[in-house]
């Protein structure tokens, strides 16, 4: 699918602008003070009628968007009374919910620690957002730069609400993230002299985005997925469940956590899992549309773990404020709200309006990217509206072979130009179509540094839990905390798991959640955790919508949500 | 820019069999869900990269089988679609630590000695949804050339079609995996600037100044990062 005719106005502006572009240098970084009003105006997380009170739980009274409110106050999938947790069908030091990286990061490491590792997966193992991670991953190791540089940074784009403590483990922990990769076999892309190929990123004051072309999460999540069948190969205690996600926490009599139920997708079956620490690495929750933003995350992104760690007392943080991802695709439909990597613009593309204009420095924070171009389509009417309806400003690719030369974008970005060209487009010579699609969740489950929550026995990895990137997520720093602090839960875990004895186990929990959601008028709520969007068309051929209305099901991208 | 919505068109599609018909444009993926399948399996990051959706398919009177990430193939006319479960496999033993090759050694045909059996039938090459050139990875392993098979298997999803139209039972994408992590391990240079940095952070190098930036208030901190020096782009 082409450009559409009409479009070739707008692309050949751009084209036209490029010398000059090029001729008149970077556009000017924004102020602080303007990127605070920028942000609070035009942000999606600053738009109120979009969020809740929470009427129950730890956070009662913290607003959420209301997709996540609904998660959050659902009512649990199970009738504690019909479970008997006499039959306990798996018993293990430590239970990973979440195969990711941070999932299979804290996997490996509670295992050469000593515990045996159970892994629930709700898809394949493997199959999370980190697959899905493209631009590379922060680590501050060249000579200009520090872990208190790296640091600085984290906070600013945070907008200074982080827990400094996650934040030194963050940028500490980070060159020391890249070396365990290398040892299991990641291969980074290297420069002639063998230093690490690192480049800037939004937000970020010095080069440190180690990167494997454009495919660093897949590269990093294939390794640690075949390390883990290696070490059960040789029989090692570390083994996996697949399409088995966890649907509740299982305590202990003293209000520890002690293990959890999970169910079979396919026949709904039970099975009891008793263990003395429990991982929660979930992921995040773009599948849960805010906004009715589509979203680059993967099918089982549906926000389980908050929910899971919510009912059993844990705290969330910064549950308010969601990452948009200035350049998912707008076009063409089939990959609405696709991410394409920041890497394109870290390489030297340029935003640009319909008429081939910049309007903000490329390499801004995400939120202050995204708000820019909301303000560019929706209150100066600059950008340029798609056949289905979306709309979206040009991402100039071809930028980046005028600057670096040809070849580049096919060198570093062989992902992208595979995707698009599946579509027809040529992003060497073509610009992308993008708006901002919903990417990540700040916050989540409030962790200390090694991982533990204020629930004991349950520990939290990766986009699952908050804190450590405050109100903003800095590009190439989620693949690397789900390693930092994979790493430190699986550490953390092990050592928790061989000090401690279970109590007996109950689902009393349960039955307490359940009686206040009643007193609280919630019985209506939904069940939760969501486990899967619905996306299935309940009324296939008669009465199909035209495109660029809004329908219970829009065929054009994944926006329309039920669940079961 | 309602004057350019063009007319959607309806095509005919067969899922399992059975006739349906879908918009134009949808995705394989999509066009499952359009006809009323709510997917479990064979579903997964649902933008090209895990290879969870790696398919199958054909047209109504074409039974040549052709290959494609659901999520990522259109749908066309006459196409019979189908979901493809994951491939069981089995790999070679192996300590990554241990892959080292020495002088000579062919660690590839260690782990995988059937890779002999290749006779350059090409199929792997044909089934690949990424357009790799899977064939040219085989002869590369045989050959030694771990340096070749890192870089034409590079893209390699994982999803499995290869092995599953190999006639030999290869499975080129388990014995790419090894081969790769062995060239990370072990073949790469190291990275001294890495190393070095990992060393001074472990004698705790940083920490002084790390501890006074967590000691600043948000106004301090505010006025830093404004006065930050920015390394221009390379």
């Amino acid at each position: 699918m082409p450009y559409p005719s009409y479009m070739e106005e707008s692309k050949r502006k751009v084209a036209e602008t490029r010398a000059e572009r090029l001729e008149k240098g970077p556009f000017a970084r924004i102020p602080a003070e303007e990127r605070e009003v920028l942000v609070n105006k035009f942000h999606p997380d600053f738009r109120k009628e979009q969020f809740r009170e929470l009427r129950v739980g730890p956070n009662k009274g913290d607003r959420t968007p209301l997709e996540i409110a609904d998660l959050l106050e659902g009512n649990s999938r199970i009738e504690p009374d019909r479970i008997d947790l006499d039959r306990v069908d798996h018993d293990v030091d430590v239970l990973v919910i979440g195969c990711g990286g941070a999932g299979g990061a804290a996997a490996l490491l509670a295992e050469e620690n000593g515990a045996s590792v159970l892994i629930s997966s709700k898809l394949r193992l493997g199959d999370a957002n980190t697959i899905g991670a493209q631009a590379g991953t922060q680590a501050c190791d060249r000579p200009n730069d520090s872990p208190a540089i790296h640091y600085l940074d984290i906070m600013g784009g945070g907008h200074y609400v982080n827990d400094p403590e996650l934040v030194e483990a963050l940028a500490k922990d980070s060159p020391d993230v890249i070396r365990w990769l290398e040892s299991l076999g990641v291969n980074w892309d290297k420069e002639p002299d063998n230093s690490y190929h690192e480049l800037s990123g939004g937000g970020s004051s010095r080069r440190r985005m180690h990167s494997c072309r454009d495919y660093t999460g897949l590269e990093e999540m294939r390794v640690i997925r075949d390390e883990i069948r290696q070490r059960n190969m040789h029989g090692r205690k570390i083994d996996w469940l697949e399409f088995e996600p966890a649907i509740e926490l299982i305590m202990d009599d003293r209000g520890w956590v002690a293990g959890a139920i999970l169910m079979n997708l396919e026949t709904r079956k039970m099975t009891i899992v008793q263990a003395r620490a429990v991982i929660i690495a979930t992921g995040g929750l773009g599948r849960t549309h805010i906004q009715g933003f589509p979203t680059t995350n993967h099918y089982g992104a549906t926000a389980d773990g908050l929910v899971l760690a919510y009912r059993v007392g844990c705290p969330l943080v910064h549950m308010d404020t969601m990452q948009y991802h200035p350049t998912g695709a707008a076009y063409p439909p089939q990959i609405l709200g696709f991410l394409v990597t920041e890497k394109v613009r870290t390489l030297g593309a340029e935003i640009v309006n319909c008429d081939g204009e910049q309007f903000i420095h490329p390499l801004e924070a995400r939120d202050t990217e995204a708000s820019a171009e909301i303000r560019e389509c929706k209150e100066r009417g600059r950008g340029l509206s798609t056949p289905t309806g979306e709309v979206g400003v040009w991402l100039d690719s071809p930028m980046i072979e005028i600057k670096r030369g040809e070849g580049t974008i096919r060198k570093e970005l062989p992902a992208m130009v595979r995707q698009f060209g599946r579509f027809d487009i040529d992003i060497t010579k073509e610009p992308m179509l993008v708006y901002p699609t919903l990417h990540y969740q700040n916050g989540g489950i409030h962790i200390k540094a090694d991982a533990s929550t204020s629930v004991p026995g349950l520990f939290a990895a990766g986009e699952s839990e908050g804190g450590v990137h405050g109100r903003n997520r800095l590009i190439g720093n989620s693949t690397l905390d789900l390693f930092v602090f994979g790493r430190r839960a699986g550490r953390a875990a092990a050592r928790w798991a061989r000090e401690v004895t279970t109590g007996g186990l109950t689902l009393e929990h349960v039955r307490r959640w359940q009686s206040q959601n009643r007193e609280a008028g919630l019985e209506a709520m939904p069940v939760s955790p969501m486990l899967l969007p619905n996306y299935a068309h309940q009324e296939p051929v008669p009465g199909f919508q035209p495109l660029g209305q809004v329908s219970a099901y829009t065929p054009f991208g994944d926006r329309a949500v039920r669940w079961i | 820019m309602a004057e350019v919505a063009e007319k959607v068109q309806l095509l005919d599609v067969y899922v399992m069999g059975k006739r349906y018909q879908v918009p134009e444009g949808l995705t394989i993926q999509a066009a499952l869900e359009y006809c009323g399948y709510n997917l479990i399996r064979s579903v997964g990051c649902r933008c090209g990269f895990c290879g969870a959706c790696a398919t199958v398919y054909c047209f109504k009177n074409d039974p040549q089988l052709q290959y494609a990430l659901a999520c990522q193939k259109a749908v066309e006319q006459d196409m019979y679609l189908t979901q493809v479960p994951f491939f069981p496999t089995a790999a070679a033993l192996y300590n990554v630590e241990d892959l080292k090759p020495g002088e000579g050694d062919n660690r590839l045909v260690e782990l995988y000695p059937d890779l002999l059996t290749c006779f350059g039938c090409n199929n792997c090459t044909k089934s690949c949804p990424q357009d790799l050139e899977v064939m040219e990875v085989m002869s590369a392993a045989i050959r030694g050339d771990y340096e070749k098979v890192y870089e034409k298997s590079f893209d390699c999803l994982m999803c499995g079609l290869c092995a599953a139209r190999c006639p030999q039972g290869l499975q080129p994408y388990v014995m790419a995996i090894a081969a790769r992590r062995l060239r990370g391990a072990h073949l790469a240079p190291k990275s001294q600037h890495n190393l070095d940095r990992v060393k001074e952070i472990g004698k705790g190098k940083f920490d002084a100044e790390i501890d006074g930036l967590k000691k600043m208030s948000r106004d301090e901190l505010r006025e830093l990062y404004a006065r930050r020096e920015i390394e221009p782009a390379q």
